[in-house]
């Protein structure tokens, strides 16, 4: 039968294009369903790559172990002092744990800063490690990143923000001055860009900051710790949460019924979350369509009936000549289908032209973009129309008596 | 024999009331025979050329083509003895109007199972037989009635078939081209094809082999067409006529052109 595929697509397009106007009217369904459906992926698809950018900005794969005073863990008599976390839990972690490619401690303390005349009273400095600049996505934009020699040496430099440059009237090349930091010379090697926390994310408070290698800040303060890691993908957030929970149990020697006193938290808990909201709005969207879709199959099943009838003389000779009742079946069955294809290829490119619209509205919406699959859906869609309405004329077609077809009209 | 026909039958049912179209028919055509199906209107010619064509199925008895019962057939292998052995040649052509004539010829090889070496080509030699190698691109719109036959002609002998039939293919002709057409199947049965053919003139039956006159789906006769008494008496009609005019003509002592006469009859 496939050998009449090729003919029969040509035949089933020369008969499009005959009938053009009405090959457009009747696949009005179809274009419209598949327009509307293609741009509301595209708009979904964008506000996902927007949001999920944001989250990137915010760190891809990021896992935060923190000290947690649960309730649990107050009833069972833990103060915060006794919850604090230690360096060996921060070193043991990356040993113990293969699902995570890196961590730094972050340790952070509120402290005077001044340059020359200029200083400000209270400003966070946070004592990390060269990680840091990876898991955060946070490179320098001036001078350079810390290196693990800094750490080893506990040096006393730092990275500050831009912020910090206006607020402490930093000249214009700051890299190189010093600034006095909790009673200390600290020598500026680089600056980082201050961080636009996303609205997402609650924040758009820039502050002055100031980073000191993690080593140094211990050995002034040995602040309070918290662990900022990166899994190695983001496929085993589940593993790494499990690692992780056993090493701290293991490591803080906590029993079966003991409750935690630590807390594990991902990044990718939230993105999990909008993904399933972005899912639930794209499943009502094909519900949607395949409505649209049902109706226009019925234009689809109408047409290809007219067109039977039109062309039963056709379908006489045709089979006086030798063809089978299944090889016309097949060519009226193509027919439907390349008309429902027609239309699912018009849709996808008025879906283009919507997408334009969309996404220059703005508001997440600029990276709306039809996907491939959503292409493929809507093609997949038109073909499965095609053949559910179109199946009822090609049997008709196919079941004429071939001299009753000559004999008509 | 190509064509055996046992006891064939064919009723219609309109209603309540049975139209024997067919009753109790024997026939046996063989190989390159060239047969004019006769008969008044009504008397069942198409009825029995649907059936050999195996466009339609008897009521009762046996059709054996080529040495194959056909009754047990289904539809899928009716089509296909269609487009193996069956020509069939209608009278209002049946051309697809928007194909050219090329496409039209190659339409039955479409649905042929043998490879062909080459569809185009196979249609263009069936052009070149009937005399069309220069309306290959033409559609049929842009061809005369005798040219449509030509092309339709060509459509029914492309795939070699066992048997040609026509259904009063000069129907809708006029008497000039009726010639042309009746020359054509001549010439092709002078090339060893069986042809079978449904007329109502006594010329083009002239042409042919053998007449099968039928009345109320019964033969009533069945001879060679130089023994066909009704034939050779239709001849001596047309004869008559032409000479009672050719000599009013030179009784006259005018110049007027010969009538069209039967004169070139056996
Ligand atoms: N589909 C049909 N339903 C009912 N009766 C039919 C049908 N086809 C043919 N008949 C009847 O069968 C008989 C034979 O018809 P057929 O068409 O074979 O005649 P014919 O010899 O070809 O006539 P003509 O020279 O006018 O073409 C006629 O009485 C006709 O009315
Ligand atoms: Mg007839």
């Amino acid at each position: 039968m496939l050998r009449f595929l090729p003919q029969s697509i040509m035949l089933a397009l020369s008969q499009i294009w005959v009938n053009k106007g009405r090959a457009i009217l009747t696949s009005l369904g179809i274009i419209i369903g598949v327009a509307s459906v293609t741009a509301v992926i595209a708009g979904m698809t964008g506000l996902k790559t927007h949001v999920l950018d944001q989250f990137a900005d915010f760190g891809a794969n990021k896992v935060y172990v923190f000290p947690r005073n649960s309730r649990e863990a107050r009833e069972a008599g833990y103060s915060y002092h006794d919850i604090r976390m230690n360096m060996d839990e921060v070193d043991g972690m990356l040993d113990k744990c293969p699902s995570l490619a890196r961590l730094t401690p972050m340790g952070e303390f509120y402290t005077p800063v001044s340059y020359g005349e200029r200083s400000q009273s209270n400003v966070m400095v946070t004592g990390m490690r060269p990680d840091w600049h990876r898991i955060e996505g946070r490179s320098v934009i001036e001078g350079r990143e810390f290196l693990p020699i800094d750490e080893q040496a506990k040096r006393q430099v730092c990275i500050v923000n831009d912020k910090a440059i206006d607020e402490l009237r930093l000249p214009r090349t700051v890299v190189g001055e010093y600034l006095l930091v909790g009673g200390r010379r600290f020598q500026i090697v680089g600056v980082v860009e201050t961080k636009e926390v996303g609205a997402l994310f609650g924040g758009d408070r820039a502050e002055t900051e100031i980073f000191i290698p993690h080593s140094t800040a211990w050995k002034m303060r040995e602040p309070g710790l918290y662990v900022i890691a990166q899994t190695s993908s983001p496929d085993v957030t589940e593993e790494a949460r499990a690692e992780i929970e056993f090493f701290m149990r293991q490591a803080r020697g906590l029993h079966a019924d003991d409750p935690d006193t630590f807390g594990v938290e991902f990044i990718e808990q939230y993105v999990e979350q909008f993904k399933q909201m972005a899912k639930v709005m794209t499943g009502v969207a094909m519900g949607i369509v395949g409505v649209s879709l049902l109706v226009g199959g019925i234009g689809i099943m109408n047409i290809m009936l007219v067109s039977v009838s039109e062309r039963t003389r056709e379908i006489g000779l045709r089979k006086a000549v030798g063809a089978r009742p299944g090889v016309v079946l097949f060519q009226f069955l193509i027919e439907a289908i390349t008309l429902c294809c027609v239309g699912g290829a018009v849709g996808v490119l008025l879906g283009q032209g919507l997408t334009l619209l969309i996404s220059r509205g703005g508001g997440g919406l600029q990276d709306a973009y039809i996907p491939p699959w959503a292409i493929v859906m809507a093609f997949g869609f038109s073909a499965f129309v095609g053949v559910a309405f179109g199946m009822f004329p090609a049997i008709k077609a196919a079941r004429l008596d071939p001299i009753e077809a000559l004999r008509h009209e | 024999m190509v064509i055996e026909l046992e006891k064939l039958t064919k009723v219609y049912k309109v209603g309540v009331e049975e139209i024997h179209a067919l009753r109790s028919m024997d026939l046996a055509i063989g190989e390159n025979e060239f047969v004019a199906v006769m008969g008044a209107s009504g008397s069942g010619k198409s009825t029995l050329m649907n059936i050999i064509g195996c466009l339609d199925r008897p009521t009762g008895g046996r059709y054996n083509l080529t040495g194959k019962r056909t009754d047990r057939m289904g539809a899928a292998e009716l089509a296909r003895v269609r487009n193996e052995h069956i020509g069939f040649v209608f009278q209002s052509f049946e051309l697809l109007p928007r194909t050219t004539a090329l496409g039209n010829v190659a339409m039955p090889l479409v649905y042929s199972r043998k490879r062909w070496g080459g569809r185009r080509r196979r249609a263009k030699q069936a052009l070149v037989r009937v005399g069309l190698e220069d309306r290959i691109r033409h559609r049929p719109n842009q061809l005369s009635g005798g040219e449509k036959q030509r092309v339709a002609i060509a459509r029914a002998i492309v795939n070699q078939p066992s048997i040609l039939l026509a259904d009063e293919p000069t129907g809708n002709l006029d008497s000039a081209t009726t010639v042309e057409i009746t020359k054509l199947f001549t010439q092709l049965h002078a090339d060893g094809q069986t042809v079978i053919i449904v007329t109502h003139e006594e010329d083009v039956a002239a042409h042919t082999q053998r007449i099968i006159r039928l009345r109320d789906g019964m033969i009533i006769s069945d001879c060679p067409t130089s023994e066909d008494p009704m034939h050779i008496a239709a001849v001596e009609r047309a004869y008559e006529s032409a000479r009672a005019a050719r000599e009013a003509v030179s009784n006259n002592g005018g110049n007027g052109a010969a009538a069209n006469g039967g004169d070139e009859s056996c």
